[in-house]
């Protein structure tokens, strides 16, 4: 395994507010890390100066130059990255966007579109004509489960549905690393189940290095890979945690005693 | 569900009918004012009486409207053309809001009759100075309509596309514009019904043709019944205008009119 992004000692305050101190963070390619902390910690912030929509008052974003977006347009999921170029440079990415795919809190799909232009949306953005972005989408949408509903518009799809877009248009974004801040929170519960199931597999076939906020203890140790406790005021990464559990996971693990003692080392740190 | 959607219908279904029997019964009481006498003959006409009217002056009125239309839908095509660029710049330069804006505003204060007069004397007797009158009117409401629904626009929305790199012309085209449709068209039925009743205001001040001006040769000739066919012929008129509107409305936005998914 390999390190693609890196932030080092970010450190960020809104005014006189110190919200985020000496952050460090790395992600493996193909790996999924949580975040993990209670709301209002700093999380969402976290997440826009990875992605590069805000500049942290120090410290940087460092990703792996072979998985920059230019030259790395995914044309074959399937295929394995490239092992041999393990000594290549990292790119400064400091509050420069497009390189990360970025998923935010809610699904933010566009009512006027068609759930197919909603999906494609990056690749017109990144200057593909609209038949051809239209095209490979919707190459997409069988396994995302979305089969069907191409000309339909958002509205007339439940919130489950919804969010598979959403996750799919973040896919098409075409980066090596995804930020999802809270992908499920909206969801009840049962969709939720149905969901993280869905999603595991997904995940599995397309393996997008991932990092997650959630709030949500047993959704963190049900998906990840590993887990931040990002925590305090200003917030730092206090804990880091291993699930070292073949996956995708089943509710059978989920009513496992190693289930719960994962959670009471969790719920301990927090 | 079932019953939910029948209960749309029938409201629906009472949102006609009940307008409906008031607009009649109103007919009917002005009609038994008339025939009873109440009122005097020469003052308040009856409904028949105008009815008459209107189909004897039936071709007369057409082509008047025709004029009348025609700078409506001048005016309202250079107000929409006008209002779309100057809100596109209020959004994306703040110099521009912060000096137009107040502007804006206080032009709205001047009422159209009042300059209806000078428009006539800087541009003649033609259909200049009517089609520059509705270019006012109709010209706010859509400009400040548009800028409105371009700013109510979600932060995150455009977060989301900065992530994904998108240049400022593709925010506003794949995000801004379309969310401020909405607004924009009801801006539009609003500008609609003002560019009629402003094409008709500056034709009552000097002109050739249009409804305006036979509304004022009327008024001269005291024939009310004609006077009264005139102002329902121009209520129609609005109501028309409206009614395309909001038929191309529908056309533009099929995805407000659909039903959400029951979950």
């Amino acid at each position: 395994m390999q390190k693609i992004l890196c932030a080092n000692n970010i450190s960020k305050s809104y005014g006189d507010k110190e919200v985020l101190k000496d952050i460090n963070l790395t992600l493996d390619e193909g790996e999924l890390v949580c975040l993990l902390g209670v709301s209002g910690v700093g999380k969402t912030t976290l997440f826009n100066i990875l992605s590069g929509l805000m500049k942290p008052d120090s410290g940087e974003v460092l990703l792996k130059k072979s998985y920059s977006n230019d030259e790395r347009r995914k044309e074959d999921i399937d295929k394995e990255y490239d092992t041999e170029s393990f000594e290549d440079d990292f790119l400064d990415i400091t509050g420069v966007s497009g390189h990360i795919s970025y998923m935010l809190q809610k699904d933010l799909l566009l009512p006027h579109k068609i759930v197919i232009d909603n999906a494609a949306l990056p690749l017109v953005i990144s200057g593909m004509s609209k038949k051809e972005a239209r095209d490979k989408a919707a190459s997409y949408f069988e396994r995302f489960g979305l089969s069907g509903t191409e000309k339909k518009y958002p509205v007339q799809l439940s919130g489950g549905m919804r969010q598979r877009v959403a996750l799919l248009r973040t896919y098409l974004c075409g980066n090596s690393v995804a930020l999802l801040d809270e992908p499920f929170s909206a969801l009840d519960t049962l969709t939720r189940a149905s969901v993280h199931e869905w999603y595991l597999k997904v995940m599995e076939e397309i393996k997008l290095s991932t990092l997650f906020i959630t709030h949500d203890i047993d959704e963190a140790i049900l998906i990840s890979d590993r887990i931040c406790i990002l925590k305090g005021q200003p917030a730092g990464i206090t804990d880091e945690i291993v699930i070292d559990e073949p996956k995708p996971r089943g509710q059978d693990f989920v009513l496992s005693d190693k289930f719960l003692e994962y959670k009471r080392r969790i719920k301990l740190m927090l | 569900m079932s019953k939910k959607y029948s209960d749309n219908k029938n409201k629906k279904y009472m949102d006609i009918v009940v307008p409906c029997i008031v607009l009649v019964a109103v007919l009917v009481i002005w009609q038994l004012a008339c025939t009873f006498s109440l009122v005097p003959s020469y003052m308040l006409p009856s409904p028949v009486r105008v009815v008459k009217a209107f189909i004897n002056d039936f071709d007369l009125l057409m082509q008047h409207a025709k004029t009348t239309l025609t700078e409506a839908v001048l005016g309202m095509v250079l107000g929409v053309l006008l209002g779309f660029v100057s809100a596109a710049l209020m959004d994306a330069f703040k110099v521009v809001r912060q000096g137009l804006y107040p502007l804006l505003v206080l032009t709205q204060t001047i009422p159209p009759v009042a300059i209806a007069p000078l428009l006539i004397l800087w541009f003649s007797y033609g259909i200049a100075p009517k089609v520059v009158l509705v270019v006012l009117v109709s010209y706010f409401p859509i400009a400040i309509g548009l800028l409105e629904g371009f700013e109510s626009v979600d932060c995150d929305l455009i977060f989301l596309l900065k992530s994904m790199n998108a240049s400022r012309w593709q925010i506003f085209w794949h995000v801004k514009f379309p969310s401020a449709l909405g607004e924009f068209f009801s801006g539009l039925k609003i500008a609609a019904s003002y560019s009629i009743v402003g094409a008709v205001i500056a034709e009552w001040l000097g002109g050739f043709n249009g409804l305006g001006v036979y509304m004022t040769r009327v008024k001269k000739s005291m024939s009310y019944d004609k006077m009264f066919a005139v102002i329902f012929f121009v209520s129609a008129i609005s109501l028309i205008l409206m009614a395309v509107i909001k038929l191309i409305q529908k056309k533009a936005m099929p995805y407000k009119y659909i039903r959400k998914q029951d979950e």
